[in-house]
């Protein structure tokens, strides 16, 4: 369950940077953050695809495992949890790449990106525990 | 997970999303990013009292007219290039008196017309030259972005602008005719590319390096 809700309120943070990016909000609520200064620099596109982008796909696809996973006829099944641990590691390594790229490339914090690095890592520590917790039940 | 717990918690995922959606809406609609409307009608209040954008003395020096589109790569490279020497050589000592007049190209340029109004806006807090030199420093950055209007922002905040009074102006769209006046009037002078210039009444187009508008500056000031 939580899984669920950190993945919504991921795709709600995604959804909102890159509408921002497509320029469909205006300004961003950011306070006295760098938000657009990360946003409009050129490593808000990785491989040709907004990083925003990328993330509300991410949070989606996350958002859907975990809906899956607690479903009774899965919640027995460990594939689905699983899957969520292999894809939240991937995300928690890229949301640490992109803060490596605020920190010592862009030189600017985006608050909003902060709020995604912690949700998309407690995707990850919550599905390492669930995992965890079926493996002690099942040995 | 029993089923009515279960149904419980589908309820609450919907609620959310339909709750985060419409806060999504909201936002979309409340900070629409400003946009400068193009074909405008000039007002007569839209040019009275306006010459341009002027640096230097009101008189006894030459003056040098730019016609001047700030999405125009052509524009960006005098404005960065010669520029910083026309200004610290030429108008700062006294000798020219130079005016900036926009000149946007439309078409391919659709940040131009916004451009212009940003700079406008920051001329209504005294800080247009700030915002110009920051508005050509950046424009590799905010001509391909889809939302130009947050980088025009983030420059007006660098320019050391009141964000608030440039929100405002911006969304007001007040120096949209004002613009599309400067346009005009230039295109009755000939002027149909930018960078182009007016010195001693003359028309040049394209680029002018610094050397060879201080030849002409010298040509003019002997004049008798």
């Amino acid at each position: 369950m939580g899984v669920a809700l950190a993945s919504l309120a991921g795709v709600f943070v995604s959804a909102y940077l890159w509408l921002y990016k497509l320029g469909v909000i205006g300004t961003l609520s950011c306070g006295a953050g760098g938000c657009a200064t990360v946003q409009l620099s050129p490593y808000s596109v990785f491989l040709g695809v907004d990083v925003p982008l990328i993330g509300l796909a991410g949070y989606l696809g996350l958002l859907a495992l975990g809906l899956l996973a607690v479903h009774p006829r899965f919640v027995a099944e460990r594939w689905p949890v699983r899957t969520l641990m292999v894809l939240s590691a991937i995300g928690v390594v890229f949301a640490l790449y992109l803060t490596y790229l605020e920190l010592f490339v862009i030189h600017a914090i985006c608050r909003w990106c902060v709020v995604s690095a912690v949700l998309i890592t407690l995707v990850f520590v919550l599905s390492l525990l669930e995992d965890r917790r079926m493996r002690r039940a099942a040995g | 997970m029993a089923g009515g717990s279960m149904n419980r918690f589908y309820l609450l995922i919907a609620t959310l999303a339909v709750v985060g959606g419409g806060v999504l809406y909201y936002l979309s609609r409340q900070s629409k990013a400003p946009a400068v409307p193009i074909p405008v009608s000039v007002q007569p209040g839209d040019t009275a009292g306006f010459r341009g954008y002027v640096l230097g003395p009101d008189s006894g020096a030459v003056e040098i007219v730019e016609y001047a589109d700030y999405q125009c790569p052509a524009c960006q490279t005098f404005g960065l290039v010669e520029w910083p020497y026309v200004r610290e050589r030429l108008i700062a000592t006294g000798r020219v008196r130079f005016v900036y007049r926009d000149f946007p190209l439309d078409g391919p340029h659709r940040w131009a017309r916004l451009a212009a109004h940003a700079a406008a806006c920051a001329d209504e807090q005294g800080k247009y030259w700030e915002m110009h030199d920051h508005i050509y420093e950046t424009q590799g950055q905010w001509s391909p972005s889809r939302n130009a209007g947050s980088i025009f922002r983030e420059q007006a905040g660098k320019s050391g602008l009141d964000l608030g009074a440039y929100d405002a102006c911006m969304s007001s769209g007040k120096y949209a005719g004002r613009i599309q006046a400067s346009f005009e009037e230039g295109a009755r002078l000939g002027v149909n590319s930018t960078p182009s210039f007016i010195i001693g009444g003359r028309l040049y187009a394209g680029v002018q390096p610094y050397d060879r508008i201080r030849a002409l500056v010298d040509s003019l000031s002997r004049t008798p």
